[in-house]
């Protein structure tokens, strides 16, 4: 996708009718619009409407914008797993201003960035990676010699849709952690009049975000989003319910301690501090870098990246949560986790009601009132 | 004097948000100004916290140098308390961060670098047969047919015909400064698409040891990643099978693709050996410790310090000369603004003292940055690829001198090349050719650990609050892709009352300090530098890429002490 477009479209041309140019067989397409299908929540045999949704595409102009971050959900996108199609649902936008990658800099960039929202005005995707700062007048973090806050008012102004992908363009991040030195927030807390759909995580799964911006070109549309914003076919699930470890969890077979022998069997993670059981997210089914492992099945317990104020929530991060079905009430460890227990169980009961009442939902300032 | 004054902001194909500031006469840079521009303030919020958590908060410093931050944070949490890491531990950490910075290099190279140096557009009217001749003169790697050549070449053609540029637009294309033959600039552009699916190949290695890239797990005391031959869900002759071809994929490419496309590229630009020299001082921290990062003489590459560009001599470092200043920077020091500060000491009091957005220029300002000044002994130092390989050569390093000789010697250029912009970026390469080939030897000799019986990865030994001591302090140091990183923590009652990171773009992107000595990119960008026109300034990219900045890093402000955080808060 770093070449927006190495087979380039010519003008005028359809998806279907690039694909046939290029090479790519009907049956390849259709293979990977079924996969589609199963990851958005929809089912493979939803395949051939994806397929026929998307061969009507004419390419649509994306914006990106690096405000407040650490780049590590640029990052993550590059990984996106099945290189030659995955890269296909990137290259059906055009990627007119990507500041990490755009050969030009300086004004040149700048007049690349003015040229694309003026030529696309109210039709293009804005891809936001990173928060902005609102401490000061936004002078923590500058572009071009302007606050960011500023640049992502007026490109959020001319957006067919807006994508704030990762932690920090969700709700400010570690920078928004406690104290929040700069006031950093996310881009739903300045973009209004308009869904803002949140990729969570830090980082977020490349393939959520080329799902989500496959979703949007099929159905002229941002997919249903929970209460936070998050599309529900990536962020419906919980961890804990998907987890290959959960047989062991209810078999009561707990890492103690790491490297014990119940770790090196793979046993749950639980006890040494796993936030799977309050953490909703993709990572067990998609699994990360082309399905290579996940962060659980690797050993390490979930550090709960993609729920809202996961640093002061879910700190310490080895610490034990409390109270989960099934237990009694565990001793000296829960004390240590007891601020998070409070914080992230609430999390969890206002999730599943808010979730269920918010799937017709789309305006952003409703979603900013109901955030958990 | 007819001085031009010059705005290059933002400077692209980097990691975050860099503005520089020029004078230009005559066709060279006169001045020069450095600022970076974001602050993010993460020192300030690890107060409070748990030691152990350190890592994590530290690693969202920067994603792409995804394992650096987590690693320094690491070693300076178990500096403070003691703790060792099993050997196993020490050589996934290796194999963890030694793939970070091969990977890393590479896509420096080919997405970052590149195109400063090769014109896409004239690759259009490259004879695909005369590339694939030129592939082949230079590298055994298979994919150098003239039909491979001529598909690339068609598809950028139609890319270009289309109109749409994407992430070309505007670029420099046609620029003078643009030297290569047709032919050669096809053969980059082509290796630019490929080393696309390579880096994502490669650093699955994280997601096994760490559960994902960016940002794979560690864990204080060694690695959470458990060992067990016998089981499916640990690291078991399976994923050592994979994690040996990745790191075979990862050699080769770099041997038969990177390394000769860079030796053939600077080929062309022999002139750069002379531009862009910078400060001549150069600090390795030193990496890859084969047993215990206590003992420096298992450091792979080895730490020190080169003054002066004298080669003859290593001086020790000691990380007690090291001090930061802020008299250019928008922070405040209580004890005023010139006085420098070692990290164990540091303060983060963010001040802006500036014109009003949107700024027209800087470099009238007394400070132009959120950058801080690092000093090493008073000097300013450059920090990298390049001071890795000049400390080892000097060391004597056998692999280091054989690739550097070599380099040389293709290139037909002296020593004295190394200190230049071409110099940062071959030593680049060499680099990314040492550590491709170490990483086989660091499998091996964690295999031969399993063989052996050992399959501890993690000492648990403290892990417990309780056997903490009521007060620590440590430092943790990394020699990350970018340079030379430092992490300071001091812990109270289980919990951090401060952290400090000196992180190497904050060495490299320096502003001034009280004396009034330019940092490293300041310097180098005034080091006989041309700038031909001011409204295609090519020239800036490729010495401030030479260094690959990463801005984030730099600016990492991770200063934790109560007061100065309340203090931050009513602003």
């Amino acid at each position: 996708m770093i070449i927006p477009d190495s087979y380039p479209w010519e003008l005028g041309e359809t998806l279907g009718e690039h694909l046939e140019r290029r090479g790519i067989s009907r049956r390849e397409f259709l293979g990977f619009c079924s996969r589609l299908g199963v990851m958005l929540g929809l089912g493979s045999l939803m395949g051939p409407s994806i397929m026929e949704a998307l061969a009507q595409q004419r390419r649509p102009s994306a914006i990106w914008l690096s405000l407040q971050e650490c780049t590590g959900c640029t990052e993550s996108v590059l990984r996106t797993a099945d290189p030659t199609i995955g890269d296909l649902v990137l290259d059906l936008i055009s990627l007119d201003f990507q500041e990490n990658l755009m050969a030009a800099a300086g004004h040149a960039a700048e007049a690349a960035l003015h040229d694309a929202m003026e030529a696309n005005r109210g039709s293009y995707i804005l891809l936001v990676t990173g928060g902005v700062s609102l401490a000061e007048g936004g002078i923590h973090t500058m572009i071009a010699g302007r606050p960011a806050v500023e640049i992502l008012r007026e490109a959020a102004e001319g957006a067919a849709h807006v994508v704030a992908i990762g932690a920090c363009a969700h709700w400010g991040n570690i920078q928004a952690s406690n104290p929040n030195p700069t006031e950093a927030v996310g881009v739903g807390h300045i973009v209004t009049g308009k869904p803002v759909v949140n990729i969570a995580g830090c980082p977020p799964i490349g393939d959520v975000v080329t799902a989500t911006v496959a979703h949007i070109l099929t159905f002229g549309r941002v997919p249903e989003l929970d209460a936070d914003g998050r599309p529900l076919f990536a962020y419906g699930v919980r961890i804990h319910d998907n987890c290959p470890k959960r047989a062991n969890y209810d078999a009561g077979q707990f890492v103690e301690a790491f490297d014990d022998e119940a770790a090196r069997k793979g046993w749950c993670l639980y006890k040494v501090g796993c936030k799977g059981p309050v953490t909703f997210s993709p990572c067990p089914i998609i699994q990360w870098n082309d399905r290579t492992d996940w962060p659980i099945g690797a050993g390490h317990p979930c550090i709960g990246c993609t729920e809202r104020h996961f640093w002061d929530t879910m700190t310490p991060f080895y610490g034990r949560l409390p109270g989960i079905a099934g237990f009694g009430i565990e001793s000296t460890a829960d004390v240590v986790g007891a601020a998070l227990a409070v914080g992230a169980a609430a999390g969890v009961a206002a999730h599943a009601v808010v979730t269920g009442v918010q799937r017709a939902r789309h305006k952003p300032d409703e979603i900013e009132k109901e955030e958990v | 004097m007819a001085r031009t004054k010059l705005v290059v902001d933002p400077i692209t194909r980097i990691e975050g948000h860099l503005r520089i500031e020029v004078q230009q006469e005559n066709g060279r840079i006169a001045e020069s100004w450095a600022s970076a521009t974001q602050f993010r303030g993460i020192e300030i919020i690890m107060q409070g916290r748990d030691p152990r958590d350190a890592w994590a908060f530290t690693q969202r410093i920067c994603g792409v140098c995804t394992v650096v931050h987590a690693l320094a944070s690491l070693r300076a949490v178990e500096d403070a308390l003691d703790i060792r890491v099993p050997p196993n531990g020490v050589l996934i950490r290796n194999l963890v961060h030694g793939m970070q910075t091969v990977q890393d290099h590479v896509i420096h190279f080919y997405h970052l670098h590149a195109l400063d140096w090769v014109d896409v557009v004239s690759a259009l009217s490259a004879d695909p047969a005369g590339t694939a001749t030129i592939a082949r003169s230079i590298s055994p790697w298979p994919n150098n047919s003239e039909t491979y050549f001529r598909e690339v070449q068609d598809r950028v053609k139609k890319f270009v015909d289309s109109g749409q540029l994407g992430i070309f637009t505007n670029g420099y294309w046609g620029h003078p400064a643009y030297k290569l033959p047709a032919e050669v600039n096809l053969l980059a552009v082509a290796h630019y698409l490929d080393a696309l699916d390579w880096q994502r190949d490669v650093i699955r290695l994280h997601a096994i040891f760490g559960g994902k890239n960016p940002h794979p797990n560690f864990l204080v005391g060694g690695m959470a990643s458990a060992i067990n031959l016998d089981d499916a869900q640990t690291i078991n002759a399976e994923s050592i099978t994979k994690i040996r071809d990745m790191i075979r994929r990862a050699r080769v490419y770099v041997e038969q693709v990177y390394w000769p496309d860079l030796i053939a590229i600077a080929g062309f630009y022999k002139d750069w050996a002379a531009i862009g020299g910078g400060v001549p001082n150069y600090f390795a921290v030193g990496e890859y410790p084969e047993t215990d990062i206590r003992d420096l003489g298992s450091l792979y590459l080895p730490q020190g310090i080169i003054l002066d560009r004298n080669l003859n001599e290593v001086v020790p470092y000691d990380e007690s000369k090291v001090r930061e200043y802020v008299t250019h920077s928008w922070y405040e020091y209580a004890g005023g603004q010139d006085v420098g500060l070692h990290p164990y000491e540091g303060e983060t009091t963010p001040r802006y003292i500036g014109p009003d957005p949107p700024w027209e220029y800087l470099q009238d300002s007394e400070r132009y940055t959120w950058m801080k000044a690092p000093r090493y002994d008073g000097k300013p130092m450059e920090v990298g690829p390049l001071a890795r390989m000049l400390v080892a050569y000097a060391s004597g390093h056998e692999d280091v001198r054989g690739l550097v000789g070599d380099a040389l010697g293709r290139l037909q250029v002296g020593p004295e090349a190394l200190f230049s912009t071409l110099g940062r970026t071959a030593a680049r390469g060499i680099e990314t050719v040492l550590i491709a080939r170490r990483l086989e030897t660091w499998l091996d000799m964690l295999v031969d650990r399993i063989r052996s019986g050992d399959v501890s990865t993690f000492n648990g030994e403290k892990w417990d609050p309780s056997t903490w001591p009521e007060s620590a302090q440590g430092y943790g140091f990394c020699d990350a892709a970018r340079g030379s990183l430092g992490h300071w923590v001091q812990i109270q009652g289980g919990k951090i009352t401060r952290y400090q990171c000196v992180v190497p773009s904050t060495w490299n992107c320096s502003p001034r300090d009280p004396e009034g000595q330019r940092g490293p990119y300041e310097e180098a960008l005034v080091s006989n530098h041309p700038l031909v026109d001011p409204e295609r300034p090519i020239e800036i990219l490729r010495t401030i890429h030479s260094f690959d900045p990463c801005i984030a890093c730099g600016v990492h402000v991770l200063d934790a002490e109560g007061r100065q955080v309340s203090e931050v808060t009513v602003q």
